[in-house]
């Protein structure tokens, strides 16, 4: 059977190359990167270059970066520790359709006593620079906003955004974590000061990521214990991952133009196709400033789980934002946070395509999808 | 989600889909805005449910168990498809994952009121009961682990 993986969303496979970089790292260089002697040497090299490759691929400096156990440390570690450092006070803002990493955490802010504000987006999932504007306060010490989100793919205008949170005196954290290789991101040209990554949305290995943090701004640690990673992240270094990661910005780099545009071709492709063959459906996020590979639709009269278990059938592989996907009785809250209905949300699916997917898969799912939105919208109450 | 092989068969081949002309019991449960709906349209002769039919607007488990209800009670007397419960059908399949039970409550809650309908008034409209899950099954809320976002 035919194996089609449009889920890259939620995490991509590790590159050969990248495997093949991480191998010694495991048997042969296994060293502490803490290690005076000449194992722990290599390792630490190993580590240096690899952050090299890292701050070359989002402009930023080597020492401006520090490696977390992915995008969810990196998060973490932003917001809690800036907000507990600062002086200028205790709001923080974020927007309603962050990952959990960051919504979840601006709620365990306000039970320690901290001020949260959640902005809304419009319909397309965009922050409104206005919308901002409004929320910032003299005691706003942070604003947290996604360059580019998980499910719907809209990019945000963090350029924008950063200025005018710098205007108000508050410090600006970005989640890259589904930006970074995917779309150009330079440090310097947003304007952040503090932005997250993870390795395993580009081909690198999972539990591995990093957080940069501008030259002057004054960031804490959060797991505390040993003075790795400049006192700023404890916990003997993950070489492999971090190898592995590094190998994985140092092709992101190079490969970035032609896959961009290569993405851009296909979810074109698969976006008309969908849209064309199949009625009362509609696109999700912007239709223009959006990932390369993301196609996210909402089907009218049909359930998410249900079109995912299909498409598997066939060896496609895809996720939904549906209620019945995320076990509880609440679809996904980024599409709720665009203004759709439940009713609307209940129908999602997102197919996020990779480098390795071909025309021919996009025409594949062409191929089966619209029936088995048919087949079940005769079995739904709901469908005509 | 791992369901069990006949869940899978039934969702994948769903028995008993669609409406009946000469139904005298409909039944309705769930609610959109929760997610959910199922509907339910039967056909009894002298006491026996001699035709069911089902459409459903929701997950695997949803559809399976709907397929899975119709399966069993039909040839059924009233009496005999009265004693079906959530977990007569989750049973029938094999079981069903745990977040999945209140799914199981649908199926169930929707042949109850056909049969009720019928009882009512033979299958007037008019009757439909209708109401949302977390109304009509108390365990349909429970046993909800959110799953981690990607
Ligand atoms: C936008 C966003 N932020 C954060 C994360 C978490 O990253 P990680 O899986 O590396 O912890 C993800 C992916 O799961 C994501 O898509
Ligand atoms: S119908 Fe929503 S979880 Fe089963």
């Amino acid at each position: 059977m035919k194996s089609i993986y449009m889920d890259h969303s939620a995490t991509t496979p590790v590159d050969p190359e990248v495997f093949d970089a991480m191998i010694p790292y495991f048997t042969d260089i296994y060293g502490n990167a803490s290690s005076v002697h000449s194992q722990g040497q290599k390792a630490t090299r190993a580590v240096e270059h690899a952050r090299e490759q890292v701050a070359q691929l989002i402009g930023a400096s080597p020492r401006e970066i520090i490696f977390t156990s992915g995008g969810t440390e990196a998060d973490n570690q932003a917001i809690i520790t800036i907000m507990a450092a600062n002086k200028k006070g205790k709001h923080f803002i974020t927007s309603a359709i962050e990952h959990h990493a960051v919504l979840h955490t601006g709620e365990y802010l306000v039970k320690q006593g901290y001020e949260l504000t959640i902005l809304p987006v419009n319909s397309f999932g965009v922050v409104e620079p206005d919308t901002l504007r409004a929320a910032l306060r003299p005691d706003t010490a942070l604003v947290s906003i996604m360059h580019a989100n998980n499910e719907v793919g809209t990019i945000e205008e963090i350029k924008e955004l950063a200025a005018i949170s710098h205007e108000a005196g508050a410090l600006f954290h970005t989640d890259a974590v589904q930006s970074v290789g995917k779309i150009p991101v330079d440090v310097k040209d947003l304007g952040v000061d503090l932005l997250s990554a993870s390795s395993h949305k580009l081909y690198g290995p999972k539990g591995i990521g990093c957080l940069f943090i501008k030259k002057g701004v004054g960031i804490s640690s959060y797991l505390h214990g040993g003075g790795h990673e400049r006192n700023l992240r404890a916990g003997t270094v993950n070489v492999p991952g971090v190898v592995g990661f590094g190998k994985a910005a140092e092709l992101a780099n190079q490969r970035l133009p032609q896959n961009a545009e290569y993405l851009k071709i296909l979810a074109q492709r698969l976006t008309k196709g969908i849209l064309e063959t199949t009625p009362n459906t509609i696109l999700t996020g912007h239709p223009v400033n959006r990932l390369p590979g993301n196609v996210s639709v909402c089907f009218d009269y049909v359930e998410g789980e249900s079109i995912l278990l299909m498409l598997d059938s066939y060896g496609i592989m895809a996720s939904s934002g549906s209620a019945c996907t995320s076990g509880s009785l609440d679809p996904s809250h980024v599409l709720l946070a665009l203004g759709l209905s439940h009713e609307t949300a209940h129908g999602s699916l997102r197919l996020t395509m990779g480098k390795d997917n071909t025309t021919e898969d996009v025409d594949y799912v062409l191929e089966k999808l619209p029936s088995i939105i048919k087949n079940l919208r005769m079995m739904s109450p709901l469908g005509k | 989600m791992d369901y069990s092989q006949k869940v899978m068969d039934h969702f994948m081949n769903p028995r008993n889909v669609g409406k009946i002309d000469l139904a005298n019991g409909i039944g309705e449960v769930g609610n959109p805005t929760c997610g959910d709906i199922m509907h339910i349209e039967i056909e009894v002769k002298e006491d026996k449910i001699i035709d069911i039919k089902f459409q459903t607007f929701g997950c695997a488990a949803a559809i399976a168990t709907s397929s899975m209800v119709t399966e069993m009670v039909k040839g059924k007397t009233l009496e005999e498809a009265e004693k079906i419960t959530n977990r007569t059908v989750a049973e029938a399949l094999d079981g069903l994952p745990p977040v999945k039970m209140h799914c199981s409550n649908l199926a169930a809650d929707a042949l109850h009121e056909a049969i009720k309908n019928y009882r009512q008034g033979q299958g007037s409209s008019a009757n439909v009961q209708k109401g949302c899950c977390k109304q009509l099954s108390n365990s349909c809320c429970i046993n909800i682990e959110e799953q981690p976002e990607q």
